[in-house]
């Protein structure tokens, strides 16, 4: 049997080949040869062969049939069989096969051996890979090692307790007496694993943390080596650039940074020594910025006092500035963890932070990203905003979507004027009117809603935009729903922040129609933008046309779209009378929470959702007897009792009969004109939107101390009114209603409505049932939102209608006594 | 947490971040040596490996030496036609990483003299043997350049004795390469 050929040749030879097959040919060969000199037990040159294997499991092939080869190897008496059977042990074995357990045996003869080297070997391949068992095993001749006074093996022993302790916790104790004068050690790799041993050791283990601050008092003799480390002179065998053992400065540092954790009197006894390496450690190269970073993120994780704490960021920001782009990126790494505790000093280098958003690299363009928006506040807005939408127009893709929720976020929270908020959302939109998240659209619609004196501004902006492009979705929606909405302001040139443009309705109307028959428009697109063409049949005169395209529709493939336009043809043709009322303007919409609106506030009856979901058609209240069919395919099933309206005669005006019952109010207080109905309905309001409110307030109870008032009191009828400021929007007012029946027989089909002067804005809530129990056997509840803005002396009108033993009865009344404090 | 799986009983306990493997690549992708300190099956360590080789190459120069991948770090930097890359934890200094990068590099410079890609394609179990004898279970055991070759070369030198011992066989038996740089580099071609 020829020897088998040599490692270096093999490698020569495998490396001659010119495809995958043909290497893979010369490996199986190898590898057949190799199979059958393990057979054949070769002591000789199994070393060879296995270390052949190992070059082929380099490249990628299976070497699994060399494993009980290695243990082999390991068991041999030869030194070059075990520093190869160890190799490839901590390459073939891991802890998930019962083949490594072998190996215990082996390691603890070997930790034993009377060659330093051997000894190595076995403890660095524990160390590496010792499962827990082989580590429970062993652990004792470990600690035997940990207390020599060679420190080859000392050092070594060190380590390798560390890997003990992380396999199995419980057996830290048992390390603890070894470590008793570690630390007086003069050589380095002792010194600089023992450091690692005993913050292993702390970072696990409070008591042992606590033993270490206070019976063995680590920080002085840690402040002492590091001292010494700073102040030797010149060591050349631990010098690296002019630094003397930067490898063991910074695991001190980390270990006094657990130390000093929570902890006043160690960080008070490391206040000095961090200042010293702070000031005094050279910069100029990597090495040294390493050991600064090391102390930065010490100062600022232990209790240093300010003046500290300011010399750390200001090395921060000094590291912005550095030419090497490591440097910059852990700078802002730091920052970006510092910027909420000292907000302060951050913002000093804010311009710095600012200019790494031109940086060529991805991850520093992040960080500064991010911490430029965590820097944001009402005093740089604009600045800052200025620099933000630069970047955000030149940036990577994968930022923009971020970018645009942060510069949503930060513009909501500072804007310093309403132009300026919508101005910077117009820049965002068309900008990077794609990446904008999905939210945002409706985030936005409500902020331009409730913008009021920018409504002609923002539409005609809006609408320039959308002449220029309609592939951005987000920009698309938002602009349709603005035109559906104040198209009447475009066409009336009415713009006064900036010079109006000439548009006629039928312009209006094209770019409308234009977004529906577009390829680039979403599904979604398309509603909006045909749900914008019918809210303007009440604002252009136009009718006709949108009337044909709105039944054009009525057979669309879209479905969602299909049953719009079915619902608006509708609209046409039998509830003409309604239409106006229906798509008024819409009010102003109240946020709950920063992340958009959760309810809708509506005034007269006009529900419009497809601001929230687009994918729900709008609800539309129907007289039930009418309208009950297409209300059960809404699935209403949160519908209220509707209520019934008689409807009069009189020919819709703008605004339609639904505010005749309001004109008046605001008038002298003449007499009421004719019953109108004032479907003031209480929405049925899909499920999910409520979200399991049902007529309860939606908003905390504060008892502001306003006295109730009796708004009504006749035939045994008594409404008290029971008043409430709502939390975040001080000019609403919540009034809960009690009704209460005196009477001997119960008040059925009750029904409250009401309605108020043309500066507010009122919504109902669903009444707690419709019964009033006789004899003030209970109450029916029900709440009021009252919306006044210009602060004006609440009036309202309500109408009660009832089924009275067999017979209905209705009554209306005006309610004047409103205490002052429910509308000041 | 840790690329690996197998450890994640014991994720409760905080301790110090450590790092989790080291890769030595080239230009082409092709791995050099591989050193891992947490266990993982052979089939996570190439998938991991893959992973990680196309992620750093498709680096572009002028990018920093560190990025983010899954939630570890990973420092790298490139020597000649070799690719060094340290996975670290979230926790770990960076720029001490890059110095133990570079400690090791000069470790095989001083070792095979002017070390290239070539030395550690010829001699892997050398590379291996020095970064043992550097580190430790992913941390530096010896920080004095000086100490690491004095070892190695010692633990070289009782591999030459132990060859020139007779064998049980009779006579000389050559089971190992004797280190002989030149020549291994000279009747190479690349």
């Amino acid at each position: 049997m020829p020897a088998p050929i040599r490692l270096r040749e093999l490698i020569r030879t495998i490396r001659t080949a010119r495809t995958q097959a043909e290497e893979r040919e010369m490996i199986q060969k190898e590898c057949a040869a190799i199979r059958s000199s393990f057979r054949e037990e070769d002591n000789t040159y199994r070393c060879r062969n296995v270390a052949k294997l190992l070059y082929m499991h380099m490249l990628g092939y299976p070497a699994h049939f060399g494993q009980l080869e290695c243990l082999k190897l390991i068991a041999s008496q030869k030194f070059t069989d075990k520093r190869i059977g160890y190799l490839g042990a901590m390459l073939l074995l891991d802890e998930r096969q019962d083949v490594h357990l072998l190996m215990t045996n082996c390691i603890k003869n070997d930790l034993n051996h009377s060659t330093q080297y051997v000894q190595g070997l076995a403890l660095c391949t524990l160390g590496c890979m010792g499962s827990s068992e082989m580590c429970r095993d062993l652990a004792g001749e470990v600690e035997k090692l940990l207390k020599t006074s060679n420190s080859y093996l000392r050092k070594k022993a060190a380590l390798c307790a560390v890997h003990v302790i992380r396999k199995v916790p419980e057996l830290m104790e048992m390390f603890l007496p070894a470590t008793k004068n570690l630390l007086s050690e003069k050589n380095h790799g002792v010194l600089h694993t023992s450091v690692v041993l005993l913050t292993e050791m702390c970072e696990r283990s409070p008591d042992m943390l606590s033993h270490f601050r206070k019976n063995e008092k680590l920080v002085p003799q840690l402040v002492r080596i590091l001292k010494n480390l700073i102040m030797s002179g010149y060591s050349p065998e631990h010098d690296v650039s002019g630094i003397s053992d930067p490898f063991l400065q910074v695991r001190i540092l980390r270990l006094l940074r657990i130390l000093g954790r929570s902890d006043d009197d160690s960080s008070e006894a490391m206040n000095d020594i961090l200042a010293q390496v702070a000031t005094n450690t050279e910069t100029s190269k990597n090495v040294g910025n390493a050991i600064l970073y090391e102390t930065v993120l010490t100062i600022m994780d232990i209790k240093s006092e300010s003046g500290l704490r300011v010399l750390a960021i200001n090395i921060l920001g000094r590291f912005l500035l550095n030419n090497d782009k490591n440097i910059r990126y852990v700078a802002l790494t730091s920052l970006l963890k510092t910027v909420q505790t000292d907000h302060n000093a951050v913002q000093r280098h804010r311009s710095t932070i600012v200019d790494c958003l031109k940086d060529l690299d991805v991850s520093i363009k992040r960080r500064a990203m991010e911490l430029s928006f965590a820097l944001v506040n009402g005093n740089n807005i604009r600045g800052m905003m200025k620099e933000l939408l630069y970047f955000l127009d030149s940036c990577d893709p994968e930022f923009k979507a971020d970018c645009a929720s942060g510069v949503f976020l930060a513009a909501e929270k500072y804007a310093p004027s309403k132009r300026w908020h919508i101005d910077t959302i117009m820049r965002v939109l068309t900008t990077a009117g794609s990446y904008v998240r999905d939210d945002s659209v409706p985030n936005l619609i409500q902020l331009i809603t409730n913008s009021v004196e920018m409504h002609a501004y923002t539409v005609q902006r809006l609408y320039k935009a959308l002449l220029d492009d309609i592939s951005q979705q987000p920009l698309v929606q938002v602009a349709s729903w603005c035109i559906g909405e104040y198209g009447d302001l475009l066409v009336s040139g009415q713009c006064e922040e900036e010079e109006p443009i000439q548009v006629t309705e039928d312009e209006v109307l094209d770019v409308l129609e234009g977004l529906l028959v577009s390829n680039l428009s979403a599904p979604v697109t398309r509603g909006y933008s045909l749900t914008a063409i019918m809210k303007l049949s009440t604002r252009f005169s136009s009718v006709n046309r949108i009337k044909k395209v709105v039944s054009i529709y009525g057979s669309s493939i879209d479905v969602e779209l299909q049953q719009r336009a079915v619902e608006y043809n509708a609209l046409f043709k039998k509830y003409d009378h309604m239409r106006p009322a229906l798509l008024e303007r819409m009010p102003i919409m109240e946020k709950t929470a920063t992340n958009g609106p959760s309810e809708i506030v509506q005034t007269n009856g006009e529900t419009d959702s497809t601001v929230l979901d687009t994918k729900h058609p709008p609800t539309i209240t129907q007289p039930p007897s009418q309208g009950n069919d297409l209300l059960d395919l809404l699935g209403g099933n949160d519908v209220v009792p509707v209520i019934q309206t008689s409807l009069p005669t009189k020919p819709p005006s703008a605004g339609g009969e639904l505010l005749d019952l309001l004109g008046d109010l605001s008038l002298t207080g003449a007499p009421p004109p004719a019953p109108a109905s004032v479907p003031s309905v209480p929405m049925s309001q899909p499920p999910f939107l409520l979200d399991g409110l049902s007529s309860q307030p939606l908003f905390n109870d504060i008892g502001t101390g306003i006295p109730p008032m009796t708004a009504y009191n006749k035939n045994g009828l008594k409404i008290e009114f029971m008043f409430e400021r709502s939390n975040p929007n001080p000019n609403i007012a919540v009034i809960t209603i009690h009704a209460s029946n005196s009477t001997e027989a119960d008040m059925t089909d009750f029904v409250f409505q009401a309605a108020v002067p043309k500066t507010f804005q009122l919504q109902l809530l669903s009444p707690s049932s419709n019964v009033v129990p006789a004899l003030n056997q209970g109450n029916v509840t029900q709440v009021i939102r009252v919306l006044n803005p210009q602060k004006q002396q609440l009036r309202m009108r309500i109408k009660l209608t009832y089924t009275y033993k067999g017979s209905p009865v209705q009554d209306l009344a005006e309610v004047n006594n409103f205490p002052p404090q429910s509308w000041q | 947490a840790r690329a690996c799986r197998s450890d994640s009983r014991r994720e409760d306990f905080s301790r110090t971040p450590m790092m989790q493997f080291m890769l030595l690549f080239s230009r082409q992708g092709k791995l050099r040596l591989q050193k891992w300190y947490v266990p993982l099956s052979d089939k996570e360590k190439k998938k991991i490996t893959r992973e990680l080789v196309q992620t750093v190459l498709a680096r572009k120069p002028k990018m920093c030496s560190f990025l983010e991948w899954r939630d570890l770090k990973i420092v790298y930097k490139r020597y000649a036609s070799l690719y060094f890359c340290c996975a670290i934890e979230d926790q770990d200094n960076e720029l001490i990483t890059l110095e133990i990068i570079h400690r090791y590099v000069e470790l095989l410079d001083k070792y095979f003299g002017s070390v290239c890609e070539l030395d550690i394609i010829f001699n892997f179990e050398k590379a291996y043997f020095i970064l043992d004898e550097f580190l430790l279970g992913g941390e530096a055991q010896e920080t004095s350049k000086k100490n690491v070759l004095k070892a190695i070369e010692q633990a070289d030198l009782l591999q030459e004795v132990c060859c020139s011992l007779p064998s049980s066989l009779g006579g000389v038996a050559r089971c190992h390469e004797r280190q002989d740089v030149s020549t291994a580099r000279s009747s190479q071609t690349e």
